[in-house]
C-alpha cells in the first residue's frame, strides 16, 4: 500500500491553475522526485502535502487516513516533515535550539509543567536537547550546535533544515530544492545524506533540479508542467521520455551545458 | 557562548537585592520610597506579561491597561459593593454566613457586607481569562497585526465604559478598596506600618513570576513561541499548534495584568479610570521596548525603574511625552532595546582587555571571522 496517495488534487492562486487535478502515489520506502520547469507547481504541490495550502478540491491519504484539510502542524505530528526551498531557520535561535524545536511535536509538557518545572519536564528538556545533538551530529554539524543560525553559510543551513525535519521524526520526508544554492561537493554529500536517510526508514519526495543527482537517487519521477502531470516512471523512462525531453529536460540539458 | 552566570545564583542575587534594599531606605531615611517601588513591582508584573506576549511569540498587545483595569476594578467593585442591599434575596442568608463573604465598615464608619478579597481575586481574574480568549481567538487565528488592533479597540471600549458606568465610580474611580488578608499573616494594604511588609509581598510575585516565565522561556513551550515569532509558517510545518500557542500566551499575559491590577487596588485601597487609558498601555508597550522586549531580566529592570522615576514625579507634567518618546527613539534607533548594545559594548571593552583568543560570542566558531555574522540577526521590534 502506498505511503502517501495524492488523489485529483486541484490549486489555483487567483485565476492561475498552479496544480491541475494531480494523482500519484508514493510507496514506502521510495525516493520519489518530483521535477518540472520553475514554475511547474513543484512547491505548491509541496505545500499542500504538507497542509500550508488547502487544495481546493481532490484528496490526500497518508499511511492509512486522509489528511486532506489538515492544518501543518498536525501532518507534521502524524509524520509528514519537510524542508523549505528558501532555508528559513529560526535566526534568533542557535543551530541547537533550532533543531530542538524539531521534537515539539514528540514532546509533550506544555505552560504550566514547564513553568513550574514539574517532575519529569526537566528530563524531557534533557532528552530533547541528546536528541537534537544526534540529529546534528547525524548531518555532521555538531560543532556548529552553539552558532547563531543566522551565521551559518548557505549549505550549512540547509544541513541544519534536514536535522530539523529528521528531529520531528517523520515516515516521509519532503525536500524542496535542497541541492540549490551547492557547490559541487557539496551536492556529492548531501546525495549521500539522502540515502542515508532513506536507509533509516525514511520515505523520501524530492523536487530537485539538479538532473545528475535526480537520476542517481530516485527510484520513481514525477515531471510537472504547468500544473499538471505530464509523465510518471523510472529514472530511464523518464530520460527516454519525448514529451519530457521536449519541454523539460532538454532545456535542462542545454541550459546544463551552457553553465 | 557569553559569559553568563547560573540562573539559580542570578535569582538569589536578586533576591538578596530585593532584600537589603528596605534597610537601605531606612539608612538613608527615605522609607517613604517604599511605597512607589512597591507600586512599580506591581507594574513590573504588567510588563513582564508583556514581554512574553511580544518578546516571545512576537505579537503586539495594545489592551494590557484594560486587562490590568479589568482586574483592578472588579475587585474594587466586588469588595466595596454592599450585598446587604438585597436584603430580599433568598440567597442572602447562606451567603452571609459564608467565608466568601466580609463585614466591615465603609470609608463612613456605616456597616456593610461586602464579597472576600479572595471571591474578588479569583472573580477577577475569571473575567481576565474569558475577556483575553474572546479577543485573543479571532486574531490570533491570523497572521499579522490583528492582535494589535483587536486591543486597541478593546482597551478604548473598557475605558469608555468605565468612565460612562456608574458602579465603576466613573471618572472618580472606585475608593475604599478594603485590604486583603493573604493569610499566613500577610496583608495586601497601603498603611503605613505594613509597608516593609507590602514591598515583600510585591517583591516577592514579582520574582516568583519572574522564575515561572524564566522556565517557561527556556523550555520546549518558550522555543516554540520564539519559532512562531521567527517564522510562522516553518514553526506550524515543524509540528507547532502556532494558533493555539499565540492564545496560550497572550491569555497568561493578560492574567498576569489582571493579577497585578488586583494586588495594586488593595495596596492603593482605589483605582481609577486613568489605568484603562490608552496611553498607559502604550506605555506598558514603550517600558517592554525600554528593556529589550525578549529579556525578562531587562524587561523587569527597566520597568521598575522608569515606573518608579515616573511614580516619584521626575518627569513632572511630560510623564506621559516621556514614554512616547521613549518608545519612538527605541524603535528608530536601538529596536532591540537598549540594554543589548550597551552589554556588547561593555563585552567588547572587557574583551579588549582580554589576550585575544576566545573572546566573544563567536569564539565558538573559530573558521567564521566576525564579519560573517548576519545582520538579519538584530532583533526586530515588530515583527
Ligand atoms: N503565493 C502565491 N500566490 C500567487 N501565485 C503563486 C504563489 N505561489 C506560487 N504561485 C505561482 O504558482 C505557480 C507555481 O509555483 P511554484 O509551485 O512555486 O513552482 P515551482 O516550485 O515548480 O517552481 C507559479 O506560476 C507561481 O508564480
Ligand atoms: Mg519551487
Amino acid at each position: 500500500m502506498a505511503l502517501l496517495e495524492i488523489d485529483n488534487v486541484r490549486h489555483s492562486f487567483g485565476g492561475l491553475v498552479a496544480i491541475d487535478r494531480v494523482s500519484f502515489e508514493v510507496a514506502p520506502g521510495q525516493i520519489k522526485s518530483v521535477i518540472g520547469p520553475n514554475g511547474a507547481g513543484k512547491t505548491t504541490l509541496f505545500n499542500i502535502v504538507c497542509g500550508l495550502l488547502r487544495p481546493e478540491s481532490g484528496s490526500i491519504r497518508f499511511g492509512d487516513r486522509s489528511i486532506t484539510g489538515f492544518k501543518p502542524y498536525q501532518i507534521a505530528r502524524a509524520g509528514v516533515s519537510r524542508t523549505f526551498q528558501n532555508p528559513s531557520l529560526f535566526l534568533q535561535m542557535n543551530v541547537l535550539e533550532n533543531v530542538m524545536v524539531g521534537r515539539h511535536c514528540r514532546t509533550r509538557w506544555e505552560f504550566l509543567g514547564c513553568g513550574v518545572r514539574w517532575p519529569g519536564q526537566p528530563k524531557e528538556e534533557a532528552a530533547i536537547r541528546e536528541a537534537a545533538q544526534t540529529q546534528l551530529e547525524y548531518v555532521g554539524l555538531a560543532h556548529l550546535a552553539e552558532c547563531p543560525a543566522g551565521a551559518l553559510a548557505f549549505g550549512e543551513r540547509r544541513m541544519v533544515e534536514l536535522a530539523r525535519a529528521l528531529a520531528t521524526e517523520p515516515q516521509l520526508l519532503l525536500l524542496d530544492e535542497p541541492g540549490s544554492g551547492l557547490n559541487t561537493r557539496e551536492k556529492a554529500d548531501l546525495g549521500r545524506m539522502i540515502r542515508r536517510v532513506r536507509e533509516r526508514g525514511v520515505t523520501i519526495l524530492l523536487v530537485e533540479h539538479d538532473m545528475t543527482l535526480v537520476m542517481d537517487l530516485s527510484d520513481a519521477i514525477l515531471v510537472l508542467h504547468n500544473g499538471a502531470r505530464i509523465a510518471e516512471g523510472t529514472p530511464s523512462e523518464i530520460q527516454n521520455d519525448d514529451k519530457v525531453v521536449r519541454v523539460y529536460l532538454g532545456g535542462e540539458m542545454n541550459h546544463v551545458a551552457a553553465s | 557562548m557569553k559569559p553568563r552566570l547560573k540562573p539559580g545564583l542570578s535569582f538569589t542575587l536578586l533576591a538578596a537585592a530585593l532584600i537589603v534594599v528596605p534597610w537601605i531606605l531606612r539608612w538613608a531615611d527615605m522609607e517613604y520610597c517604599l511605597t512607589q517601588l512597591t507600586m512599580s513591582l506591581y507594574y513590573a508584573i504588567v510588563v513582564l506579561g508583556l514581554c512574553l506576549v511580544m518578546g516571545y511569540a512576537g505579537q503586539v498587545s495594545l489592551g494590557h491597561g484594560a486587562f490590568f483595569a479589568i482586574g483592578g476594578y472588579t475587585s474594587a467593585v466586588l469588595t466595596t459593593c454592599d450585598v446587604s442591599k438585597w436584603q430580599t434575596a433568598a440567597w442572602l442568608g447562606w451567603i452571609k454566613q459564608s467565608p466568601f463573604c466580609m463585614a466591615r465598615e465603609d470609608l463612613f464608619g456605616n456597616p456593610i457586607l461586602t464579597l472576600s478579597p479572595w471571591v474578588a481575586f479569583f472573580a477577577a481574574m475569571a473575567l481576565a481569562f474569558v475577556v483575553a480568549n474572546l479577543i485573543g481567538y479571532p486574531a490570533l487565528r491570523l497572521r499579522g497585526h490583528y492582535l494589535a488592533m483587536a486591543t486597541l479597540g478593546f482597551g478604548m471600549i473598557v475605558n469608555k465604559v468605565i468612565l460612562g458606568t456608574a458602579f465603576t465610580g466613573a471618572a472618580d474611580g472606585i475608593n475604599g478598596v478594603p485590604e486583603w488578608n493573604l493569610g499566613l499573616g500577610l496583608t495586601v494594604s497601603g498603611k503605613r506600618a505594613l509597608r516593609i511588609e507590602n514591598y515583600f509581598i510585591a517583591s516577592g510575585l514579582l520574582l516568583l513570576l519572574l522564575v515561572l516565565l524564566h522556565n517557561l522561556v527556556r523550555s520546549r513551550v518558550g522555543r516554540a513561541l520564539q519559532a512562531i515569532h521567527d517564522r510562522e509558517t516553518a514553526a506550524n510545518a515543524m509540528g507547532i499548534n502556532t494558533a493555539l500557542y499565540k492564545l496560550k500566551a497572550f491569555v497568561l499575559s493578560a492574567l498576569m495584568a489582571a493579577m497585578a491590577g488586583v494586588f495594586l487596588t488593595h495596596y492603593t485601597a482605589g483605582i481609577g479610570p486613568s489605568e484603562a487609558g490608552a496611553l498607559k498601555s502604550v506605555r506598558y508597550v514603550a517600558l517592554a521596548a525600554a528593556g529589550g522586549m525578549s529579556s525578562l531580566w531587562g524587561v523587569t529592570g527597566m520597568s521598575t525603574l522608569l515606573n518608579y522615576m515616573s511614580l516619584r514625579g521626575l518627569f513632572g507634567s511630560y510623564d506621559n511625552a516621556v514614554f512616547g518618546l521613549l518608545l519612538i527613539g527605541i524603535v528608530s534607533l536601538a529596536p532591540e532595546g537598549p540594554l543589548k548594545p550597551l552589554a556588547r559594548l561593555l563585552r567588547r571593552f572587557v574583551g579588549a582587555c582580554r589576550p585575544p583568543n576566545a573572546v566573544g560570542p563567536d569564539a565558538a566558531r573559530p573558521d567564521n571571522g566576525p564579519a560573517r555574522r548576519a545582520s538579519d540577526q538584530t532583533q526586530c521590534l515588530f515583527p
